[in-house]
């Protein structure tokens, strides 16, 4: 199952395509690799999750992607461009709630398709409510965000990410803060609207059973420098159980790779 | 109800006490008149016009001198938000000017303007602006990156993300500073008007300067009234629309007014 470069049939074109990207941050007291020549091609339509321990340099690598951090070195072609910066087709959806709470959900979900100009405002309006519906809040379209629970502010933050129909989405352990319960339901969603939608999705995270549940691939991050240690294939059917005993499995070995990554760093 | 009930309540007992001092003759009656005087004082100046004119007066030269001291303060505050070198240097001088009691402008404003409406103006002014540029800065300041980053990323850049993101993600700190500058604008003015003796407007501090000099201490008592009253008033109508915004959307606990 390891190095698996695609995982279904078929040559999918690559949609992204990251070139020996290299990134150090300086403070004043030390000198952090964040990535060291980190190279990685994304198929059309693949998901693919970005899994590591702290300081691996995962979630860098994906502001990088955004375009919202420039690499030192290296380049990121985002369908055959190279990206300067940030752009409507590579959205983020981030950890922390980043709705704004000034607008209601509707109000957030709309800010995106509004700096669309080649929409009308009744499209917007229309496109914005699919959106909403898609992820199960239709009827909380009015509500002020300081309402919603966790869970829904990451449902609306889901649904403004994708409204301006992104060709990437790039989530930033959009889970992170949430409770288990509420994470098992949104990872059925998160299968259930990527089936539907066939967006090209790259998933920070530090959960294995995430990663393997959500994954088509998974790409083993390891810190200090940030390198892609390993890479594995999950060819498991999907709609995928979080909770299945095929995916613990997957799940138990990629773990054991994982340990391997941080002892190995906390040994140099 | 309750709530108005029990207000009341604290109000007339607080006449109460200070009618029961005066009855108890330990005072001149000439340094503290009864309420009752300085009742019938508000009641007259009313009826005779005097009051409601000083008022509009004053109100007037408020209104102007705010709206000048908000519309160069905010803009102003959000630049000291953006650069450390205007906030080392415009941000130092806000914060010095707004340590500086806005009755300090009077002689310059005298020496420069003359007894003019635009002395009173500039002193307003003076009083209002260094307050809502500190408020301003601070508030920028204080929005959470993220909200930045994540609009840039849905293609917002410029003067959009400005006007679409931190000006409104800032909206609780402005009104707060709104309302600092309000108070110092009206503590200003009262200053301008007790020192500045001019004939286009006699507005409420000149009421209060003339009470004292025809020693009619029901006058002077009445006028306080009515500034506390006023002010009171505005803050209602100006501040608490905005804060229930603020408290509807926000979900932050912020005090009614």
């Amino acid at each position: 199952m390891e190095t698996a470069p695609h995982t279904s049939s078929g040559i999918r074109p690559a949609k992204l395509v990251i070139e020996g990207v290299s990134k150090r941050f300086t403070s004043q007291r030390n000198m952090v690799q964040a990535l060291d020549n980190v190279s990685l091609s994304v198929a059309e339509g693949e998901f693919v999750c970005l899994l590591g321990p702290s300081g691996c340099g995962k979630s860098t690598l994906l502001n990088i992607v955004a375009g919202l951090t420039r690499p030192d070195r290296g380049r990121v072609l985002a369908d055959g461009r190279p990206v300067e910066g940030p752009g409507q087709d590579r959205l983020v959806m981030f950890q922390e709630s980043a709705l704004f709470p000034w607008l209601d959900a509707f109000g957030n979900v709309m800010f995106g398709l509004k700096l669309k100009p080649d929409l009308t405002n009744r499209e917007r309006r229309r496109i914005a409510d699919e959106y909403l519906d898609l992820v199960g809040l239709g009827t909380f379209k009015h509500a002020p965000i300081h309402e919603l629970s966790g869970g829904m502010k990451q449902r609306v933050a889901l649904a403004r990410a994708l409204a301006p129909d992104p060709h990437v989405l790039l989530m930033d352990e959009p889970f992170g803060a949430l409770d288990a319960m509420t994470r098992d339901q949104l990872y059925d969603d998160i299968q259930r609207i990527w089936g539907e939608s066939r967006k090209t999705i790259v998933f920070v995270t530090h959960n294995v059973r995430e990663a393997v549940c959500l994954g088509d691939r998974i790409v083993l991050m390891s810190p200090s420098p940030g390198r892609i240690a390993q890479v594995f294939g999950i060819p498991l059917p999907r709609p995928r159980d979080i909770n299945s005993p095929e995916l613990a499995s997957y799940a138990s070995r990629i773990a054991a790779a994982l340990k391997g990554t941080t002892n190995g760093a906390a040994s140099e | 109800m309750k709530r108005a009930a029990l207000a009341f309540l604290f109000f007339a007992s607080l006449a109460g006490a200070w009618e029961l001092a005066v009855r108890s003759g330990r005072w001149s009656a000439v340094l503290l008149p009864s309420p009752v005087l300085v009742a019938e004082y508000i009641r007259g100046a009313l009826l005779d016009g005097t009051l409601i004119e000083s008022t509009w007066v004053t109100l007037k030269r408020l209104l102007v001198g705010y709206a000048a001291g908000v519309l160069i303060g905010l803009p102003l505050g959000l630049l000291t938000s953006t650069s450390q070198f205007l906030k080392d240097t415009l941000g130092a001088l806000a914060l010095g000017f707004q340590t500086l009691p806005s009755v300090c402008w009077v002689p310059l404003a005298l020496v420069w303007f003359g007894q003019t409406e635009g002395a009173m103006l500039f002193v307003v002014i003076m009083g209002t602006v260094w307050s809502v540029i500190i408020a301003t800065d601070h508030g920028a300041r204080n929005i959470p990156p993220i909200y930045a980053r994540a609009a840039r990323t849905m293609g917002s850049e410029g003067f959009h993300t400005w006007t679409r993101v931190i000006l409104p993600a800032s909206l609780p700190f402005l009104v707060s500073g709104m309302k600092q500058g309000w108070a110092f604008a009206w503590r200003s003015l009262m200053a301008a008007e007790i020192y500045v003796t001019i004939l286009t407007g006699f507005g409420l501090g000149h009421l209060l300067h003339y009470g004292r000099e025809l020693n009619a201490m029901e006058q002077v008592i009445g006028i306080m009234i009515v500034i506390v009253a006023i002010g009171l008033f505005v803050d209602r109508v100006l501040f608490s629309p905005w804060e229930r915004f603020l408290h509807r959307r926000w979900g932050t606990d912020l005090k009614e007014a």
